[in-house]
């Protein structure tokens, strides 16, 4: 079996070639590579042709729409969707959702799913045997507002134990979904706390090579978001692609937004 | 926003094992009740580089209505069974198959080819893929399609769906290997 020794000596070797690359004159990546082998899962499910280049047409020039016939405005707090107190540290986090011109992403969909305190997913698969905590599932979703803003109240996660080789861990991260105002801008990732020790040793965080692109996932602890008291308040923005389309003035307000 | 800043864009991460529990929903890949006038069957399998079916992946499509509109109708989470709003999420099962229930998206202009976008999400695949779904009828309207006129004919038919006989269509993805999907890059 592989231990953790082998897999950080294969993200080590590609992230001083990146440097080198780097050093050399090679653009900075943005995103993480489809083909990282020491995620072992990736090997045989990336494509292994380019991504063809296409200029966005009709449908992916736009995004569904959803609203506040979707979503119930409890469902942003994570803490109250059983009859006690799920167990662990309550958080905060807060932030907005941009387009690559900086402009906010109102009335859009945000979805999360999360381990628990424990580190322990709800899901049947997961077989960490750590105790599942009767009042917490760990999914939340909500609307973005006028602003792009979007706030969940919830439990911050455990790390988590996962079989990509032996002592393998993954940092404590909150997943995310999200939507743009075009099709093209959909974007599922995955969010962290600052800190974290395990970041030099998972393959999924270092599967993004540029360090500035990393940090981009790891939320700011920020005080003025923590609630005297109640919970401690992390902030962290996302920032879709550009847009293609050309923009009607109201919708560049966002007022295309369903505001409530 | 009166001036225009180019901010670098947040990396995408793999969807991961457990999104079962968090984002499948009820009715998510009924873009309208089966049976419904004008309803299909869009299925296929997701297969991996060996040849084998991806037993943990999860699409969603978003497509024009029959007659080609673009539609901004909320309601996709909290179907109410008459509203099209374009939009659906499929988890594959066991064996790699998802299915939807839809319409043929119609041209969106006069001339166009009917297709429709797809997104791409699994354990493994560090960061979702957008690909497209053609009909395989109007041969004139394909051959002028800017997107298919651009790919080898090899290529291009990982795009085309298959029609069933029963209407519905057939389209299967492969990650990788022989007859990989056309994935896109729209920046």
């Amino acid at each position: 079996m592989e231990t953790q020794q082998d897999l950080s000596a294969e993200i080590n070797a590609m992230g001083d070639a990146y440097a080198r690359a780097l050093k050399d004159g090679a653009s900075a990546e943005t995103q993480p590579r489809l083909d990282y082998a020491p995620y072992r899962s990736s090997i045989l499910r990336h494509p292994t042709k380019s991504l063809h280049h296409a200029d966005p047409e009709t449908i992916e020039l736009y995004s569904p729409a959803f609203g506040h016939q979707d979503v119930h405005a409890l469902e942003s707090d994570l803490t109250i969707q059983h009859n006690g107190e799920p167990q662990g540290e309550r958080i905060i986090v807060a932030g907005k959702v941009l387009d690559g011109d900086g402009r906010p992403v109102a009335g859009q969909l945000v979805e999360i799913w999360q381990a628990n305190a424990s580190g322990r997913y709800i899901h049947k698969r997961d077989q960490h045997p750590a105790p599942l905590d009767p009042n917490f599932t760990g999914v939340g979703r909500c609307i973005t507002g006028p602003d792009g803003s979007y706030r969940f109240t919830t439990i911050k996660p455990g790390a988590y134990p996962w079989k990509n080789h032996v002592n393998a861990w993954r940092p404590a991260h909150i997943h995310f979904s999200m939507f743009g105002t075009e099709f093209t801008q959909r974007i599922v990732t995955q969010m962290y706390f600052p800190g974290d020790q395990l970041f030099p040793l998972d393959p999924i965080y270092q599967s993004i090579v540029d360090q500035d692109a990393r940090d981009r996932l790891v939320a700011s602890y920020d005080h003025n978001l923590t609630e005297p008291e109640w919970a401690l308040g992390y902030n962290w923005d996302i920032v879709l692609t550009g847009s293609k389309r050309t923009w009607t003035e109201n919708e560049a307000l966002g007022a295309a937004g369903d505001e409530e | 926003m009166s001036t225009t800043t180019n901010l670098v864009p947040t990396p995408g991460q793999t969807v991961g094992p457990f999104y079962g529990y968090a984002l499948p929903f009820d009715k998510d890949n009924e873009l309208l009740a089966p049976g419904s006038p004008g309803s299909l069957r869009l299925q296929g399998t997701v297969y991996d580089g060996a040849g084998e079916t991806i037993p943990d992946a999860i699409l969603e499509i978003w497509q024009p209505d029959a007659d080609g509109r673009i539609v901004q109708q909320t309601g996709s989470l909290v179907r109410d069974g008459y509203t099209f709003t374009g939009w659906g999420r499929a988890s594959v099962g066991h064996s790699g198959v998802y299915t939807f229930t839809t319409v043929n998206p119609g041209p969106t202009g006069p001339g166009a080819a009917p297709f429709i976008s797809v997104a791409v999400f699994a354990r493994g695949l560090m960061n979702r893929l957008f690909t497209r779904m053609y009909l395989p009828e109007n041969e004139e309207a394909l051959a002028k399609d800017p997107l298919l006129s651009s790919l080898d004919p090899d290529r291009r038919k990982t795009l085309m769906a298959r029609r069933d006989p029963d209407g519905g269509l057939t389209w299967d993805i492969r990650l990788q290997g022989e007859g990989e999907t056309v994935f896109l890059d729209f920046q």
